[in-house]
């Protein structure tokens, strides 16, 4: 049977607020999927659910056919995950915190300190193997974090934002981690649209916990970035709600978004503009745009889908 | 890949002891077991000097099982009050204050493993506490009263030491039933050094009623095995003028403090289980 993670009508209220509403998808086979959204649209809120850390208000979630909520021993037993950052036992070493993983997901004993040290090493982290995590800095710590998701040959494996904390170097080499596990069914949110574009052949949508679309990165660029021109714009500083809503009153453009803390991605009607007046008019602003770039086109798409949002 | 037969599936029982293990360490190491050490062999040492110099008659004149009562019998329940909020009081908010959670919990154990592990551990890392501690008051009880030692002490330190199997049941409820381990461990210390008592006084005083609902008057036999005779189970004194008030006491008989003990144990095992078996990891 090909690995799979389903979710049927994944539900998650806090109190008043829906964090999640109604989610269905359905990933079946070796792939990986990118899980895009902007922040706060609930895709860690759909892993935790998916992991058993939390609870689904209503729904199902499934991984490999089995309910996580009832049975996440079965379910989890050829699953790999990284949610969110965690923290290891601060007087543990790397090598024994990971053979605590390595004892828990069955892998027998006689290989259990190749697939460490394999592991430790893929992460740049083998000289660090028995020293204690508790003076690990945080991009270190998420590297040993990484490293977990490797000891056990799962079929599975659930990732959300793995590059989170780690430096432009642990960042790119997070991604060809991820590429070097496309044998395996992939599921890894991030907000980065580089990022997904880069390792991920299907991307799912979400936003306001809501699933936008699901399908391949192909697909949904055909599909969605049609009419008009996508630019995104880099800032000196954090983009705030008043600098978008600047941008957004500039003539021509039809739709802003952050799409991290200093960059907007921004859509114009190519009939009232072209590229070149739309820089000199950002330019204009004199709000701090230090770079200009032509959108992607998952960008482009991830614009016309996701409005308004900061 | 290699899928099928790379992997067996592991039970919840090597699970138990795999969670154990690790926590084990985790405790053995850290900063935590040392201070907790450093506190009994002030208290141990404290001991020894004070009597040493002073001889005081409670210790000295009662005999091997007078002594044993005064030193062992008074202390004993604070080292264990002490080491259950220690290593239990925030076993489990721990995970979720400190996040070490969402490394060991995503994964193909279940979180009664984790729960029963945990509680081992930290049951194990206790034990050694207050055995160290026993076996201070058993190396001055032999100074004093060589060649003698009671067998009501060794009943006393059993009963002591189910003492803190309940005991870490509840402060183990309790790090499930919050989300900050400072108050966890805050609310396990006051419950078991303060609110237990005077609830054991204002039942027994005020109310007249035997306090058989509290835990610390279960416990009391860990103190009332050394005394001889062994304390009635309802003491009333007439007070003030003529007898005009009385004054009631109770005492735990063996077969009582063993069964509330017993309970404690069982009902906040399945209490703490419970509350973290719901409990969700939101930040
Ligand atoms: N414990 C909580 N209580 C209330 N709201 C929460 C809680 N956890 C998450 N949320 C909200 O749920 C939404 C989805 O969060 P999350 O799934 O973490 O988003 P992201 O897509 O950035 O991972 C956010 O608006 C967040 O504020
Ligand atoms: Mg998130």
């Amino acid at each position: 049977m090909p690995p799979s993670i389903e979710a049927q009508q994944l539900t998650k209220r806090y109190g008043q607020f829906t964090a999640l509403s109604g989610l269905d998808l359905n990933i079946h086979g070796t792939k990986c999927v990118g899980f895009l959204g902007p922040n706060g649209a609930g895709k860690t809120t759909t892993m935790k659910i998916l992991t058993g850390l939390i609870r689904a208000s209503k729904g199902t979630a499934l991984i490999n056919g089995v309910d996580v909520a009832s049975d996440k021993k079965t379910a989890l037993a050829s699953c790999a995950t990284l949610i969110e950052t965690p923290e290891i036992y601060p007087s543990l070493t790397p090598k024994e915190a990971l053979s605590m993983l390595c004892e828990i997901r069955g892998v027998p004993r006689q290989d259990r300190n190749k697939r460490i040290d394999d592991a430790l090493a893929r992460v740049k982290m083998s000289e660090w193997a028995d020293k204690k995590v508790g003076g690990f800095s945080k991009g270190m710590k998420q590297r040993v974090n990484v490293a977990s998701t490797l000891l056990s040959d799962p079929e599975v494996i659930i990732l959300d934002e793995p590059s989170s904390g780690l430096d432009p170097r642990g960042m790119s080499e997070v991604r060809d981690i991820v590429m070097s596990l496309r044998d395996r069914l992939v599921f890894m949110s991030s907000h980065l649209l580089a990022e997904v574009t880069e390792v991920c052949q299907e991307v799912a949508l979400i936003d306001h916990g809501k699933l936008l679309v699901y399908d391949t990165i192909e697909n949904v660029t055909a599909k969605f970035s049609g009419g008009g021109g996508a630019v995104e714009v880099g800032f000196a500083g954090n983009v705030d709600e008043q600098l978008r809503a600047r941008v957004s009153k500039l003539p021509g453009v039809t739709s802003t978004t952050k799409s991290n803390d200093r960059h907007l991605l921004l859509k114009y009607d190519t009939a009232v503009l072209t590229q070149d007046k739309l820089l000199e008019s950002v330019a204009g602003l004199k709000a701090g745009a230090i770079t200009f770039s032509q959108a992607s086109g998952l960008e482009d798409a991830y614009l016309s889908l996701i409005k308004e949002t900061l | 890949m290699s899928g099928e037969g790379s992997k067996a599936a592991v039970g919840s029982i090597a699970h138990v002891g795999i969670a154990a293990k690790y926590n084990f360490l985790n405790y053995f190491r850290a900063r935590r077991f040392y201070v907790m050490l450093t506190i009994i062999l002030i208290i141990a040492g404290l001991l020894t000097a004070l009597v040493g110099y002073y001889r005081p008659p409670g210790f000295v004149d009662g005999g091997a099982l007078g002594f044993y009562g005064a030193g062992w019998g008074s202390f004993a329940s604070i080292v264990v009050v002490l080491s259950a909020a220690f290593f239990g009081g925030d076993a489990i908010s721990g995970e979720f204050q400190n996040r070490t959670g969402y490394f060991l919990v995503p994964n193909p154990i279940r979180r009664s493993a984790i729960y029963v592990g945990k509680w081992l551990a930290a049951l194990a890392a206790s034990t050694i506490i207050l055995g160290i501690f026993a076996l201070a008051m058993l190396a001055n009880g032999l100074f004093y009263f060589p060649g003698s030692i009671p067998w009501e002490f060794a009943e006393s330190f059993a009963f002591a030491w189910l003492y803190l199997v309940a005991a870490m049941s509840l402060a183990f409820a309790f790090s499930s039933l919050f989300k900050n381990s400072s108050i966890s461990v805050l609310m396990s210390v006051i419950l078991l050094l303060f609110v237990f008592s005077v609830i054991d006084t204002v039942s027994s005083l005020v109310a007249g009623v035997e306090p058989w609902f509290s835990l610390t008057y279960g416990a009391g036999i860990v103190s009332n095995i050394l005394s001889v005779p062994y304390p009635a189970a309802k003491t009333v004194t007439p007070l003030g003028p003529g007898g005009r008030f009385t004054v009631v006491s109770y005492n735990a008989t063996v077969p009582e403090g063993l069964l509330i003990l017993s309970v404690y144990i069982v009902v906040m095992a399945v209490l703490g289980l419970v509350l973290f078996e719901r409990k969700e990891f939101t930040s």
